[in-house]
């Protein structure tokens, strides 16, 4: 018999806590099969954010440590500049990265610190149950935006790849999404690309993936899916920000 | 033996690197600049990283992860600084990583002013942030003293796994005094729990997050364990005449320094008087003063604050009939001797 497909070496067996449709569960298996195909499992460290994805240390089977809410840039940086040559990445959701956590990401991009980021916008706080993020769309429902998002009242959301894409310590930046299978396996591309800018010292690489969350935004996974293609890729375009020179777009 | 002519901020970084510290964040703030401008130097002389970090919370978050890839590693700051920090102190002993924090103590509440103060008292010795924990709590009074206790933070925090603190203030940061700087450090323990990738053994994890009923609650009363240790192991303290005193003025740091002359004075004049000085704010030397003012008349507690060592006093004191007596200058305001010694007479 021929194994034709299994559990990456880098996914411990343990069943995740994630809700049926979530989006994290695709993507933290994407960046385990990229681990094991590069053959980095072992000089793997990833710092897990606050929100749903705090407990990726039971899912990856390689070194992963906790930071406190948004700080994970900080604490990658002090790793990766004592560790030069393992590859070392944070996982954060939109409220870590771009609500708590603004500070520490455009900092370690402005310091071109060469880490690697992945961004999950699901535009909600997911964890504490279905809060506005930064990156909740205009009209968008949340359990603090009952009427939905009113720019004029609760402000505009951010956009993260557009932010950072004035700093010339990111070398690679890109935003992909989970809304299909074609998105699916360019995220997956995009994750090894990341990688492989770390494993060439060229500075920091941030891949914003778009996702879903079902059960804060009150549909089911199919429509939670449609969502993301027809509202969130509108509001958040799907597209290579900053390609490094020299290699293909 | 190698003898500098350094301020506090240098002699602590140079008592740091002796130590073995291969990581130093942190960001500029007075009286303690020179502490991040000597360690950028230094770090890049031997071979350590240096940032310069956009905020106190980030730097204590790269020590954070510093600690975490098993390197001892530090940051220095003063007061409104310190407080920025409680967020991460409080998962670096969640997380039970050691690390060393020096705190140049200055005025506040709020910005306060720079000038020396020992009002962050009650937030170095409780903890500090959120949730049960302690810090080691080491007080110098002198160049010599910051060199060599954030020498032995290094040590005391990789032997209990935890964060310690040195407690200075603005005048022990920019005073100069020579210093006799200590044979670097070569042997260190192993750290198998260390986040540095896991070739050759299983995938380590730092967390302080237990979800699980009844995980944490066991969790704390594993760190319950390792401060009822350190009590016990690693209190510090210095006495001067207390054996024969009826009279005790309790004090420490710079201030206790200070007080040393004023007690000095008063003895020459015949009044019956010691200085108990801790060195350790926490574990605070309950048991050793309360012996000492067992059978006192008269304790006078001289701090640069409103009074809060005194608290710890009064559980010290909680056998002596002693009447406790408190002389303060809080808000930057840094006593004499003279003023000591009226205060020592006046009681």
């Amino acid at each position: 018999m021929k194994i034709i497909y299994q559990r990456p070496e880098s996914l411990t067996p343990a069943t995740n806590t994630y809700c049926p449709g979530c989006g994290h569960g695709i993507i933290q298996k994407l960046i385990a099969e990229v681990i094991d195909e590069l053959e980095l499992r072992t000089k793997t460290i990833a710092i897990a954010p606050v929100g749903c994805a705090v407990l990726s240390y039971n899912y990856f089977n390689f070194d992963v440590t906790e930071a406190a809410h948004g700080r994970a840039p900080a604490v990658a940086t002090a790793i990766k500049r004592l560790l030069p040559n393992r590859i070392v990445f944070t996982y954060q959701g939109d409220g870590d990265l771009a609500a708590i956590g603004t500070a520490e990401i455009i900092h370690a991009a402005a310091r071109g610190e060469n880490i690697s980021v992945f961004f999950v916008n699901n535009a909600v706080y997911g964890m504490t149950k279905g809060q506005m993020a930064p990156t909740t769309i205009p009209g968008q429902k949340t359990t603090t935006t009952i009427n939905g998002r009113i720019p004029e009242i609760h402000g505009y959301p951010l956009r993260i790849c557009e932010l950072l894409s004035s700093l010339d310590g990111v070398v690679y930046l890109e935003r992909t999404t989970t809304s299909d299978i074609s998105g699916i396996l360019s995220t997956k591309k995009a994750i090894k690309k990341a990688f492989l800018q770390q494993m060439e010292n060229k500075g920091m690489s941030f891949v914003e993936i778009l996702a879903t969350c079902p059960t804060n935004w009150k549909k089911n996974p199919l429509e939670s899916m449609k969502w993301v293609k027809e509202v969130m890729e509108k509001y958040y375009p799907v597209k290579v920000y900053k390609n490094p020179s020299g290699t293909e777009k | 033996m190698k003898i500098k002519l350094l301020n506090g901020c240098e002699a602590s970084a140079e008592g740091a690197i002796s130590a073995g510290c291969k990581f130093y964040a942190g960001y500029p703030i007075t009286p303690q600049n020179r502490y991040p401008e000597y360690m950028s130097e230094r770090m890049e002389e031997i071979g350590g990283i240096f940032i310069q970090a956009e905020s106190e919370t980030s730097s204590i978050n790269m020590v954070f992860g510093a600690a975490a890839a098993g390197f001892r590693s530090m940051t220095s700051s003063s007061s409104p600084g310190i407080s920025l920090m409680q967020e991460g102190i409080s998962y670096l002993s969640g997380c039970e990583l050691p690390a060393v924090i020096v705190n140049m103590n200055r005025g506040g509440p709020g910005l306060g002013d720079v000038t020396p103060s020992q009002a962050d008292y009650f937030q170095s010795t409780r903890g500090g942030g959120h949730g049960d924990y302690r810090t080691i709590v080491l007080a110098p009074w002198s160049c010599q003293e910051i060199h060599d206790y954030t020498y032995l933070a290094f040590d005391l925090a990789d032997r209990y796994r935890n964060p310690t603190l040195v407690l200075g203030d603005g005048l022990i940061a920019q005073m100069y005094e020579t210093v006799r700087i200590k044979p670097q450090k070569r042997r260190f323990a192993k750290k198998p729990w260390a986040i540095n990738g896991c070739s050759g053994r299983k995938p380590n994890s730092l967390k302080s997050l237990f979800l699980t009923p009844g995980v944490l609650e066991a969790h704390n009363w594993k760190l319950a364990s390792k401060f009822a240790k350190i009590e016990k192991r690693e209190i510090r303290f210095e006495q001067y005449w207390c054996s024969d005193s009826s009279y005790i003025l309790v004090s420490y740091g710079t201030c206790a320094r200070i007080a040393k002359e004023a007690v000095q004075r008063a003895r020459e004049e015949g009044i019956d008087i010691g200085l108990f000085r801790p060195i350790t704010l926490w574990p605070f030397p309950y048991a050793q003063l309360g012996e000492y003012i067992k059978n006192a008349k008269k304790i006078l507690v001289v701090e640069m604050n409103l009074g809060q060592m005194i608290d710890d006093v009064k559980i010290a004191a909680a056998n002596s009939s002693a009447r406790i007596f408190f002389y303060g200058r809080p808000g930057g305001g840094i006593p004499d001797p003279d003023e000591i010694y009226r205060e020592i007479k006046k009681k």
